[in-house]
């Protein structure tokens, strides 16, 4: 296929995966302004802010640090060059460049996403429109992902789209534990706290494992357990260990596909063993937030080696 | 002639009130259905298009500013026997327009036999002295062709302008189909109208048999050269890529290797055989044409004349459908296959010429004046429809540039119903057939674009202007 054609793939995947997952943080902080008062979440708030990497071009505006303004900010800002409104615009932009890689059906489903988030985000939302708005935008991902699932080609084309989800999704989770441990804790007195687990529960919602979690361990918050759960446990779809198995496997298939590995393979199968021979007591004692970082970073290399193998750009 | 929007020829109506052969089959069940109904039917069509992304940029506008083309939903019919004759002009036309170009950029017997002025070719941008000499694989320059043309009659039909360089609007006939029946599906079983879903393969087959010396008899590839995403007629590109199976790609995805124009995929660099390009001759290449042009291929035009690739259509086919070349092609067409032409051309007066000039002057009201290189409705002017100032404001132009013009009389287009609020009215349409040329022959798709006025009386039909399109049926025998 056309280099251009599986970059842009990519991106559209990565796009979709970053504005659900943006909206997944937007609920868990909406939720955490509602349980505990507007102003004192507006630290939660800035974690938000901190977690997406878009504290500094928020401090920019001179915007007050309430949510209302924040999550319009994220939502929709003109501002914003991150915003949901625009990833979703990129992600169909891509859609476009790549209209003759993909079905009907998944062009119909990110054509018709981005219609009626551009009208949901239309104007500013309201807090009491916010539940609706954020759950139409993970509505409407997973659609294009359901899209994806139900009519493609187990091809290339398939297993780039999904490369981007996955790059994506690890990526997010990290950022998520990261200011878990780093900001939203104002001193290690609070561990335990029932501060400390309001804080772990956004964490764990705002990936969707929060039902799971408490399946496994009979409603207990335990923090280590959750980092674990988080980053090792391969059944829960949005843990860094899930995201490399699938990872491999799509790198897998492209590999097979195409008769040969490529540089990239061999990045992710050392960053993938690391994974799997880590304990979550190594973790920590390395230090959960240096161990987070070399992941990041370690993924950003993956995704750039993924980018030259293939020739995404000249 | 003059303007006239009554004494025009209606395709449903004839001058006794009753309806025409053609849309008996249709009126009939038009007449039994839910007028609330048929409303509801059409504003589900604009979302279908909507979803589907069937839009086109209009420039000038917002930066990415998408519109729809509206469409009506009553489909213009022809019956079998039009289009058969109507086939056998388009044909013989297309040959001739092919002929025309291999002997302007050869012998240039036309112009010896005094047929043909040739100071139209000096200083015509479309005029490529590149291809001078060099015959395009297959001897093919035209591949693919849209003959625009309008009705003044039952048997009348003539020919408004040929596009013979990159016609567009293709997707919207074959779209426009896909709408209808997903939205009328009985109506196709009490109709039987030709199908037009076969263009896209018609358009691979027809391709790859152009394929250059290069291929060296293997399977083809074939790739759709676009602009890119925010060219206006993107959709079109995409869409027909993905129907032929073939590669859209951009000027930025190729390069000259070894010889060859090749596109950069995840595996390496891999020929292309045919390349059917949407950008015009200048952006081709930079090497060769406009040099600060970023759509093109640097040194295809090198690779093209060793026979390593394949351009549909061939650089420099524009000199063919040039306004001022027009007024010329009865000429053109008897030189080359010895027949009178089967479809007129619109009577027009080429202003570079003086007398043509002075009647042109004393007639701005009556006429429409073109520009020889405008595109898409731009700078014409339409005398009857035209205040005192814009006409005068036209005619200073005009004296200025007579060789830039050229003028035809308003016609007395046909028109055929559209649907309003009100029930059908009739509106003046065109009509643009899309032909195949390769050396296995002609290939006309029953059917085409109608584009249709949507104002009551209007002559403009171009969707930059505000027309629209609908269905194009060619019943079946």
């Amino acid at each position: 296929m056309l280099s251009r054609s599986a970059w842009g793939l990519f991106w559209m995947f990565r796009y979709l995966e970053r504005a659900e997952n943006t909206a997944r943080m937007l609920d868990a902080g909406f939720r955490m302004a509602l349980t505990r008062g507007l102003s004192a979440a507006s630290e939660e708030w800035r974690s938000v802010l901190i977690t997406l990497g878009l504290e500094e071009s928020f401090a920019a505006t001179g915007l007050e640090h309430t949510g209302h303004i924040i999550t319009n900010f994220v939502l929709r800002s003109p501002e914003n060059a991150d915003s949901v409104l625009a990833m979703m615009e990129n992600a169909r932009t891509n859609a476009r460049m790549v209209r003759t890689a993909i079905t009907r059906e998944v062009w119909e489903a990110t054509n018709e996403s981005w219609m009626i988030l551009k009208e949901v985000l239309a104007r500013p939302v309201r807090e009491a429109d916010l539940g609706e708005a954020l759950d139409t935008i993970r509505r409407q991902t997973m659609l294009v992902r359901g899209a994806m699932e139900g009519t493609m080609l187990r091809n290339d084309i398939y297993n780039f789209a999904y490369m981007g989800t996955h790059i994506e999704r690890a990526d997010n989770t990290a950022r998520i534990l990261d200011v878990k441990y780093h900001v939203l804790l104002p001193s290690l007195a609070w561990v335990g706290s029932r501060l400390d687990n309001a804080q772990w529960e956004m964490v764990l919602r705002s990936v969707s494992g929060e039902r799971a979690f408490r399946w496994m361990n009979a409603g207990a918050l335990d923090p280590k357990g959750i980092a674990e759960f988080l980053i090792l446990d391969g059944r829960f779809p949005r843990s860094l260990a899930f995201c490399y198995d699938k990872l491999a496997s799509n790198m897998a298939s492209l590999a097979y596909g195409y008769g040969e590995a490529a540089p990239s393979h061999e990045l992710l199968r050392q960053a993938n063993a690391r994974l799997q021979q880590t304990g979550i007591a190594q973790i920590f004692e390395f230090g959960l937030h240096e161990f987070i970082t070399q992941f990041i970073n370690t993924n950003r290399q993956i995704a750039d080696a993924i980018a030259a193998d293939y020739r995404f750009t000249e | 002639m003059t303007t006239t929007t009554f004494s025009h020829y209606d395709e449903m109506i004839d001058g006794q009130g009753q309806v025409r052969p053609a849309y008996a089959g249709y009126r009939e069940w038009y007449d039994a259905q839910d007028p609330r109904w048929m409303v509801k039917q059409g504003k589900q069509a604009e979302s279908f298009f909507r979803r589907t992304g069937i839009t086109f940029n209009v420039y000038g506008e917002d930066a990415g500013q998408e519109r729809l083309i509206p469409f009506d939903m009553v489909p213009r019919i022809v019956t079998a026997n039009e289009w058969k004759k109507l086939s056998i002009g388009i044909e013989q036309r297309v040959r001739a327009i092919n002929a025309f170009l291999h002997d302007l950029y050869h012998k240039r017997e036309i112009v010896k036999a005094g047929k043909f002025p040739e100071r139209l070719l000096k200083g015509n941008e479309a005029f490529l002295p590149q291809m001078v000499g060099f015959t395009p694989p297959g001897e093919v320059y035209t591949h693919i062709v849209g003959i625009d043309l309008v009705r003044t009659g039952p048997d009348e039909f003539m020919v408004l302008e040929d596009n013979a360089r990159t016609p567009s609007g293709v997707s919207y006939m074959l779209e426009n189909r896909e709408t209808m029946m997903a939205m009328f599906p009985e109506l196709f079983t009490k109709v039987q109208v030709q199908p037009v879903s076969d263009y896209p393969r018609a358009l691979a087959r027809s391709l790859a048999a152009c394929a250059p010396p290069a291929a060296n008899g293997h399977r083809p590839t074939v790739a759709v050269l676009t602009p890119g995403i925010y060219n206006s007629a993107y959709f079109e590109h995409a869409f027909l890529a993905d129907q032929m199976g073939a590669e859209l790609v951009e000027g930025g995805d190729l390069r000259v290797v070894d010889g060859r124009v090749c596109m950069r995929t995840t595996r390496g660099w891999q020929a292309i055989d045919v390349l059917y390009r949407r950008v015009d001759d200048n952006f081709l290449d930079p090497l060769t044409f406009n040099p600060s042009s970023v759509l093109g291929i640097p040194g295809i035009m090198d690779v093209y004349r060793a026979g390593g690739i394949t351009i549909a259509n061939a650089p420099g086919t524009g000199i063919a459908d040039d306004k001022a070349i027009y007024s010329f092609m009865p000429e053109i067409v008897e030189f080359y296959t010895g027949e009178k032409p089967i479809l007129k051309n619109v009577p027009t007066w080429r202003c570079a010429e003086a007398d043509s000039l002075a009647y042109v002057l004393d007639h701005l009201p009556e006429l429409v004046v073109k520009e020889v290189h405008g595109s898409g409705g731009y700078g014409m002017l339409i005398g009857p429809t035209s205040s005192k100032a814009e006409i005068a404001a036209f005619e200073k132009k005009l004296r200025a540039r007579p060789e830039n013009y050229i003028a035809q009389p308003t016609l007395s287009l046909s028109t055929v119903p559209i649907f309003t609020k009100a029930g059908l009215a009739p509106r003046h349409v065109d009509l643009r057939p899309f032909v195949l040329v390769s050396p296995n022959g002609i290939n006309i798709t029953p059917g085409g674009l109608t584009r249709v006025a949507l104002k009551k009386g209007s002559l403009v039909v171009n969707s930059s202007q505000g027309g629209g399109t609908k269905d194009s049926w060619v019943l079946a025998e």
